[in-house]
């Protein structure tokens, strides 16, 4: 379809070029008669704007199917599985890492847990020893005090009853004393004798 | 011709091939087809080869790359889409690096060509044709027909359906070759303002700072572009590939 285009192309071109020559000046048209079998078949097509020329089509459908199905091919086979791998490599090694850390965290958790159980049962058994011990020592110690105050009450009461004994003795002898002074006295001033029976009267009275 | 816009989309014959008048010879745009794959090739692959599980700078990009392109698939065509990946990935990439070479000076913009785009299109528009009947048969037509519209409405809605998607190949092609056409027309424009006011004397290159400034601005511009063309093609495939894996999913 193109050829025919051009070749009418050229046709028109040819079938004009006479009526050109004619209308111009002789010495200009054996310069435009060139010009125009230049363009026809010099430089092809050069009106044409490249990217609408359709003679390269074919070449660049060619060669753009050549490149385009190696560079396909290579990165189907080789580099995407390439870096695929990779990437699918580094997720599992995350994965895997977080589930170790997972792992790790929860035993140590319960290495925590039973620490603290276990510091528990220490503290419940030290509290126990340590109240009996307190126990013990209280019982030991009451018992001791019991014992000692009696031993006091008990000296307590002999100190008491024999300073009872002691009073009632030299009370006992306050009397016979009141009775031989009081004759000495009344014998001193009065003179003579006295009754003995009245002056242990008269003590008597006195004492009460 | 230096100051020629076009002229930086221009095919030059590098090594003709004629095989039975076709012509089919290496040009400079096989040239940076072929310089595409392997520029892509190389850096996925060298980057890739430590396998680190630690990732090294340009293994991390690489990487990324993938990881952008699965997710991207995965949240259009869900799981069932994911053996497109290499297809998708390899789109990307191939479009991705295309364009980026095409930035350097001199180099040549395969995407500023309307055929490689078109061709990548159809291959994408393929794919769901052959995948989408292959595995669903006749209910892969579901795709025009969307759920909850009243059967009178389907009258109006089946044809627009079919419209839009046979208009697809082309909105995909034609929005990723004008961007890079239109990015590099421009790009060029400026620049040549530079040189023809520079040699105007002391008063033009006074002159020429201003589209000096606009030719580097743009150029930050059009590797912004660069990515967003090869992302927007990637995510347009992936939702036209999302068809020929759930065709009732409208």
């Amino acid at each position: 379809m193109f050829v025919s285009s051009a070749q009418a192309a050229s046709t028109t071109a040819q079938t004009e070029t006479p009526a050109h020559a004619e209308t111009a000046a002789p010495g200009a048209a054996p310069d435009a008669h060139g010009t125009a079998t230049h363009s026809e078949t010099g430089v092809a097509h050069k009106g044409v704007f490249p990217p609408f020329d359709s003679s390269h089509f074919a070449s660049q459908l060619l060669w753009l199917a050549l490149t385009f199905a190696f560079f396909y091919l290579f990165l189907s086979r080789v580099v995407l599985p390439r870096i695929g791998g990779i990437i699918e490599t580094r997720r599992d090694r995350i994965a895997t890492d977080l589930d170790q850390a997972a792992r790790m965290k929860q035993e140590s958790d319960e290495a925590l847990a039973a620490y603290e159980q276990e510091l528990a049962e220490a503290k419940q058994k030290a509290g126990g020893i340590a109240q009996k011990a307190r126990d013990e020592s209280k019982a030991k110690a009451d018992a001791e005090t019991a014992e000692i105050s009696a031993a006091l009450e008990k000296k307590l009461a002999d100190a008491e009853a024999s300073i009872a004994s002691i009073k009632d003795k030299a009370m006992a002898g306050v009397g016979a004393i009141a009775e031989e002074t009081a004759t000495e006295i009344v014998k001193k001033i009065i003179g003579g004798t006295v009754d003995k029976a009245s002056v242990t009267a008269a003590v008597k009275a006195v004492r009460g | 011709m230096a100051n020629d816009p076009i002229h930086q989309f221009q095919i030059a014959r590098w090594i003709p091939i004629d095989v039975g008048g076709i012509d089919l010879s290496f040009t400079n745009s096989s040239f940076f087809m072929v310089a595409t794959v392997a520029v892509a090739s190389a850096f996925l692959y060298l980057t890739s080869s430590n396998r680190g599980l630690i990732p090294t700078r340009l293994q991390s990009v690489s990487e990324m790359a993938y990881e952008f392109v699965a997710s991207t698939l995965r949240d259009s065509a869900g799981t069932a889409g994911m053996r497109f990946f290499p297809f998708v990935f390899s789109l990307f990439m191939f479009v991705l690096t295309a364009n980026v070479l095409g930035l350097f000076p001199y180099f040549y913009t395969v995407t500023s060509q309307i055929i490689v785009t078109f061709a990548l299109a159809i291959l994408v528009i393929g794919t769901v044709l052959v995948y989408g009947f292959a595995k669903h048969g006749f209910k892969f037509l579901g795709v025009f027909v969307p759920s909850g519209v009243p059967a009178a409405l389907l009258l109006l809605v089946v044809p627009i359906e079919i419209i839009s998607f046979l208009s697809r190949p082309i909105s995909l092609s034609v929005r990723l070759f004008a961007n890079m056409l239109a990015g590099h027309i421009t790009l060029k424009v400026f620049a040549g303002f530079v040189v023809s006011l520079g040699s105007l004397g002391a008063l033009g290159i006074g002159g020429a700072i201003l589209p000096l400034i606009m030719t580097v601005a743009i150029t930050g511009l059009e590797f912004l572009v660069a990515f967003l063309q090869a992302y927007v093609f990637t995510v347009l495939a992936c939702m036209y590939l999302n068809d020929a894996v759930h065709p009732g999913g409208h």
